[in-house]
Order: structure tokens, then C-alpha cells, then sequence
């Protein structure tokens, strides 16, 4: 059976009291038939999906950094080139996410448009902790594609208002939330990056030297696993960073990523590291 | 078995637009008007957390006078209609034109076909890339549209105030200016109003995705 699912464009979406959906748009979308549709437990995919590779989400003095390589696969091939894995979930909060690209980013949008929809009903955002539970709803509520190899991996990180420093949350597949207190990194390279950061990590961390961590991490990534992408200087296509700090989300430009870049390589080719 | 008595329709419509204004000015006005850097809405409303004015989407504003929860109900519909076509279509899909005829059949079906109409009066606004874009969509209780330029008044005791503001109000003036005008038109000759009595929001032509913004605490001070 094909569902074909048109929004309606010539009524208000009015419910009664006791079918209101409240704040939550995920409830809005099935109330109003507009969820996309489930599939049907059965066999795992009959073709490559894409999938999005390395991520890592690092605390430091005054917020948390996010970052995330660029390359999405399909198979052994690269899908893509230049795919955006960090995106802002809203003015004080950012996701990043492995796993099956197409689902991913889906689930993103709708987790950007739930957190505002929220804050525009009520009038207030969310509580940095109520964010991060919405989000493991998601994933939860995705389990039954991640069983047949669709799994998406997202990694939640924020500025916490009233606590006053940024927090990092994991995640599985089946929709369980972790807190992380200093860093963690996600993803088929997450292992090299988590490693990297492991030792470069201390407490008070300056936004710089997070940044260059990070960088640094997902450059180890790109060395041992196929899937992540390196900086790519002949395109210009450099990892995503991004720091969320009492000044809100705020993506680094390309050109001190790239700035970044060019001093780690330099680094690395002074201790004579280049060819192992 | 006793009959109803024969009411003309003329008779129906007057009683029942009679009850909407009576309801609608009771409460205090609201204006909205054109700045050099966007749209100013200023509402004289003492309630810091009962708004009457609030953000729909990227662009656009909804603003509501008259009974609360009845306006509160049209501004969740307007925020969901807005958000779940900008999810099916694109961001850029979403306007203030479509929401405001929505709003006016809502309106005007319940007029026509209820026991009671809705004892409001909406205002949807939406900023564009020059001033010559944005738009004023003032609907009524009966579902009438109007579509206004520079200014608009919602409300009771509308007319005061608009003559009162059409007299001060300068095209391109700055945003301090413009809430000086709107106030002074709000407050009236007798009475003046403080930054406590005030809710005032703005929708900005330039800066991010989400023009609007909340005007509070020193900003207000006249």
C-alpha cells in the first residue's frame, strides 16, 4: 500500500482539549498524519547506504566543541565529499551524528524543529537535559531501522544555561543516554579520535587548544580508518567545527580550520611522523 | 410545542457582532508599526508571561487582543500550521498571506456558524528584505482581512489611538522613535505608560533566521 501523506493546506491544525498534542511536534506530525512511515521489520537493506563517519565532542573552559569529518560512504565508495555532520540543534545546543546519513540527517531536522516549535508554544526553550531526553526518544523511537542496519548514532552537546558549562551526551541504538562528563567521540573512527583526545585531554581546557585537539583527533581518524575523510586541500573541504559557549552555536569559519590544519601537518612533519 | 420565534438574519449578525466588540474592548490595544529596521509591535499588557505577542516563524509575528485563551488558541494553530509546512515544504514556503486567510475563514466559519463568536482580534506580521515586503495582516472577529501599510491598530479604542499615532508616525524612523510614538499614541493624553505596562517585540529585517526578539528591561525605558 502506498501512503501518501499531503499536508493540508486549508485548515488550521485545531484539536480539542483532549487530543491536543501539546508542545511536541513529533505528536503533531502523527496526529495529523504527516510522521513518515515506519518500514516493516524484514531483512536488512539490499543496497549500500550512506553513512556518515567520525565525530567527537570535547568540554573545555567555557562550553564544549563539536566537530565532525566530512566524508559520507556508501560501501567501499565515498558518497560524498562534503557532508555536514554538525549541525546546531538551536541557539545554545549542537548534534552530531553517525550512522546511516539519510536517517540521520532526517532525524536532525525533526530534532531542530521539535526543539523550537517547543520553545515558540511555550514561550521558553527546553532545559538542556530535557533536550538531550527528546533526543533519546528519537533514537529510540528509530530502533526498529536501526535492527535492520539503519542504525543512527547521534552526539548531543550543549551549553548548559543555568548550570553554566557545556555537557556532552552518547548515545546507543536502542535509544539510551549517556552522559559524558570531559569528552567523547562516535562514529567508525571514534575509536582513534577517542584515544587522541584521551591524551590531549586535561580540565580548563582554552578554546583553542580544544579546537586543536579536536582537529587533531579527527585527523588520527582519517589515518587509521577509511571511512573518515582528512582535510582535503586541493577542494578545500575541512571538518566541521563548531564551539557552543555562553555566546551560543558558533561554527568556525573554513579558514581557521584550515589554519589549524596546516600548523598540525606542519607539526607532524617537523617529528618526522609523516611516513609511518 | 412552542415555536421558536422568526429572527431575521440581519438581527443575528448585529447581535452577534455586537457581543465580539463588546468583548474586544474591554481589553487593551495593541499597535503595530513599520520602523527602519523592521516591525515594532508595542501592547499595553501588565502580564510578563501571558503574552499577547509571540513568534510564529522565521519572519512572522502574531499578535492578539480580546479573550485570552480564544487568541492563544489561534496563535498555537498558527505555529503549527507554519512549522508543519515549512517541515513538508521548505522554510521559504512559509508566509504570512496563507496564515492570515487561514485565520480569517477560522474566524469567519465560527462567526457564521456557532452559537458564539470569538471575541478577537488578531494581527499577523511578517517581515520582508525591504520594507516594501513586509505585510500587516489585521483580521477581525468575523473573519474580515484587512491588509495595512505602516501601521496598524487592534483593539479597543483603536480609533484614539490610530489618529493619535497616524499624526506622529514618520516613515523610516528609528526603532527608540518608533516605540515613543507607539506608546505615547497607546498611553493617550491622560495617562503614561512604564516599561512594566508595556510588551514589546520586534521583528528585525537583518540579522539571523529568527527576526524576532523580545524587547525587555532597559530597552523599554523611554
Amino acid at each position: 500500500m502506498v501512503l501518501l501523506l499531503v499536508f493540508d493546506l486549508m485548515n488550521l491544525p485545531l484539536f480539542s482539549p483532549q487530543n491536543d498534542p501539546g508542545p511536541d511536534f513529533a505528536a503533531l506530525l502523527r496526529h495529523s498524519g504527516l510522521a513518515p512511515a515506519v518500514p516493516a521489520p524484514g531483512d536488512t537493506a539490499p543496497f549500500d547506504v550512506r553513512h556518515g563517519t567520525t565525530i567527537v565532542a570535547i568540554r573545555y573552559a567555557d562550553g564544549v566543541i563539536l566537530a565532525g569529518d566530512r566524508r559520507a560512504t556508501a560501501g567501499h565508495t565515498i558518497a560524498h565529499r562534503a557532508m555536514d555532520k554538525v549541525m546546531p540543534a538551536d541557539k545554545w545546543s549542537g548534534v552530531a551524528i553517525a550512522g546511516a546519513a539519510g536517517m540521520a540527517v532526517e532525524m536532525v531536522k525533526l530534532f531542530q524543529l521539535q526543539l523550537e516549535h517547543y520553545e515558540k508554544s511555550e514561550g521558553q526553550a527546553l532545559s538542556l537535559e530535557g533536550k538531550a531526553n527528546q533526543l533519546a526518544g528519537m533514537v529510540r523511537s528509530h530502533l526498529s531501522m536501526a535492527m535492520q542496519g539503519f542504525v543512527v548514532v547521534p552526539l548531543f552537546a550543549g551549553y548548559d544555561v543555568r548550570r553554566q558549562q557545556g555537557r556532552i551526551f552518547t548515545y546507543d541504538p536502542t535509544g539510551g543516554r549517556y552522559e559524558e562528563s570531559d569528552f567523547h567521540a562516535d562514529g567508525s573512527g571514534g575509536r582513534d579520535a577517542r584515544t587522541t583526545v584521551k591524551l590531549g585531554w586535561r580540565e580548563g581546557l582554552t578554546a583553542t587548544e580544544a579546537v586543536e585537539l579536536a582537529i587533531r583527533a579527527l585527523y588520527e581518524a582519517a589515518d587509521e580508518d577509511s571511512a573518515t575523510g582528512g582535510p582535503d586541500l586541493v577542494r578545500g573541504i575541512y571538518p566541521i567545527v563548531a564551539t557552543i559557549s555562553a555566546e551560543g552555536y558558533v561554527r568556525l569559519s573554513d579558514d581557521e580550520v584550515e589554519a589549524s590544519f596546516r600548523s598540525l601537518i606542519e607539526r607532524l612533519g617537523e617529528s618526522g611522523r609523516s611516513s609511518s | 410545542m412552542s415555536m421558536p420565534f422568526y429572527v431575521a438574519p440581519e438581527q443575528v449578525m448585529k447581535d452577534r457582532a455586537d457581543y465580539a466588540r463588546k468583548g474586544i474592548a474591554r481589553g487593551r490595544a495593541l499597535v503595530a508599526l513599520q520602523f527602519d529596521g523592521g516591525v515594532l509591535i508595542v501592547a499595553e499588557n501588565p502580564s510578563k508571561t501571558l503574552h499577547k505577542v509571540s513568534e510564529i516563524y522565521d519572519r512572522i509575528a502574531f499578535a492578539g487582543v480580546g479573550k485570552y485563551n480564544e487568541f492563544d488558541t489561534l496563535r498555537q494553530a498558527g505555529i503549527r500550521h507554519a512549522d508543519m509546512k515549512g517541515y513538508s515544504f521548505s522554510r521559504e514556503d512559509v508566509d504570512a498571506r496563507s496564515l492570515a486567510n487561514l485565520y480569517a475563514q477560522y474566524l469567519g466559519n465560527v462567526f457564521t456558524h456557532e452559537m458564539k463568536p470569538m471575541e478577537v482580534e488578531i494581527l499577523v506580521c511578517e517581515v520582508g528584505a525591504t520594507a516594501a515586503d513586509d505585510s500587516l495582516y489585521h483580521v477581525l472577529y468575523d473573519g474580515t482581512v484587512m491588509d495595512e501599510e505602516e501601521i496598524s491598530i487592534i483593539g479597543g479604542d483603536s480609533e484614539a489611538i490610530g489618529t493619535r499615532l497616524k499624526a506622529a508616525y514618520v516613515a523610516g524612523m528609528t526603532q527608540e522613535a518608533a516605540l515613543q510614538v507607539a506608546v505615547a499614541a497607546l498611553a493617550g493624553p491622560e495617562r503614561t505608560l512604564t516599561g512594566d505596562d508595556l510588551e514589546v517585540a520586534v521583528l528585525e529585517r537583518q540579522g539571523d533566521r529568527r527576526a524576532f526578539r523580545r524587547l525587555t528591561g532597559d530597552a523599554l525605558t523611554i
